[in-house]
C-alpha cells in the first residue's frame, strides 16, 4: 500500500516534469540562451515549485514524523566545500551541453525515444564512474587524517 | 536554433506539480525529491526496503509522459537540438558533476532552496551560471 502511494508520488513528479517543459532540451537549452532563442517558462517552473514546496514543507515540519517511518531524512552537512561547487559546475556544463538534467530524463524515459535512453545510459556511466573515482581516492583520504 | 514558444502558464502548474511531489515524499517518507539521490540509491541499496521505494517512485516518474498522453491526447513535446555524442557527452558529464555535487535542479534546485539551505543556494547558483555559460559557448562562439 505504502509503495503505491510512493508510486503515485512519482507519477505526480513525471506529470509535472513534462508538463513543465523541463523534459524537452530544446526548451531548457532555450531558457539559457538569452542571447538567441531565448524562452524564459523555466523560471515559471522554479517559481511554481519553490512557492509549492517551501509553504508545503513548512506545514510537513510541523509533524514530529512522516507518515510512513520514523523520522525525515535530511542532507546534514553544511560547509560549501570544493566538491560541492565544482560538482555543480560540472553538472552546469554536461547540462548545457546536452539539455537533459536527471529530474528531466527519468520521466521522459517514459516517451520511449532513442535519444532519452542514450542520454540516461551515459547519465548512469558518469554516476558508476565517480562513485569509482571516489572510492578509490576514499582510502587515501582516511589514511592522511 | 529552434524557437520554442513562452509557456508561462503550464510551465508554472508544472512546476507545482513538481513542488507537490516533493512536499508529498517528505510527508510519507521523509525523503528529499532529488533525481540523482533516487537514481543513484537504487544501486547501492542500505536494505530491500530502500530499493523498494526508490523504484516505485522512478516507475512512477517513468509514467509521467502516460498520464500526458491521457490527458493532452499526444505525448509531450521532446525536441533534443544536439547530436548524438553531445548528448551522450553531455550525459556522462552530468552523471560526474551530479555524483561529486550531491545533487540535481530537483533536489538543489528544489527541496534544498526550498530549505533556504546555503549548501543548495550555492549549488543552484553555481550551475545555473556554468549551464548558461556552456549555453552561450555552444551556440554563439563554437558554432559561430
Amino acid at each position: 500500500m505504502q509503495l503505491i502511494i510512493i508510486y503515485l508520488v512519482g507519477v505526480v513528479f513525471g506529470t509535472g516534469i513534462v508538463v513543465s517543459g523541463m523534459a524537452n532540451p530544446a526548451k531548457v537549452i532555450n531558457f539559457f540562451d538569452i542571447a538567441g532563442t531565448w524562452d524564459p517558462s523555466l523560471a515559471f517552473v522554479m517559481g511554481g515549485a519553490l512557492i509549492v514546496t517551501a509553504v508545503g514543507y513548512r506545514m510537513v515540519f510541523g509533524r514530529a514524523r512522516p507518515l510512513f517511518e520514523g523520522r525525515f531524512v535530511l542532507p546534514t552537512a553544511r560547509n560549501l566545500d570544493a566538491r560541492l561547487i565544482g560538482g555543480s559546475a560540472v553538472f552546469g556544463v554536461g547540462w548545457g551541453i546536452a539539455g537533459f538534467c536527471p529530474g528531466g530524463a527519468l520521466p521522459a524515459l517514459g516517451t520511449g525515444r532513442i535519444e532519452v535512453i542514450l542520454f540516461v545510459a551515459a547519465l548512469l556511466g558518469g554516476i558508476f564512474a565517480a562513485k569509482f573515482l571516489q572510492n578509490l581516492s576514499r582510502p587515501k583520504a582516511e589514511a592522511t587524517s | 536554433m529552434i524557437e520554442t514558444a513562452f509557456t508561462p502558464l503550464t510551465s508554472a502548474f508544472g512546476g507545482a506539480l513538481i513542488g507537490l511531489s516533493a512536499v508529498l515524499l517528505m510527508l510519507t517518507i521523509g525523503r528529499v525529491m532529488g533525481a540523482t539521490g533516487v537514481l543513484a540509491g537504487i544501486f547501492a541499496p542500505s536494505s530491500w526496503q530502500d530499493a523498494s521505494w526508490r523504484i516505485a517512485l522512478l516507475l512512477g516518474m517513468v509514467t509521467g509522459p502516460t498520464v500526458y498522453w491521457l490527458v493532452a491526447g499526444q505525448m509531450p513535446e521532446i525536441t533534443v537540438p544536439v547530436s548524438t555524442p553531445m548528448l551522450l557527452i553531455g550525459g556522462f558529464i552530468v552523471g560526474i558533476g551530479v555524483t561529486y555535487g550531491s545533487g540535481c535542479t530537483s533536489g538543489h534546485g528544489v527541496c534544498g532552496m526550498a530549505r533556504l539551505s546555503p549548501r543548495s543556494i550555492a549549488a543552484t547558483l553555481t550551475f545555473m551560471a556554468t549551464t548558461a555559460v556552456t549555453v552561450y559557448l555552444v551556440r554563439h562562439v563554437f558554432a559561430g
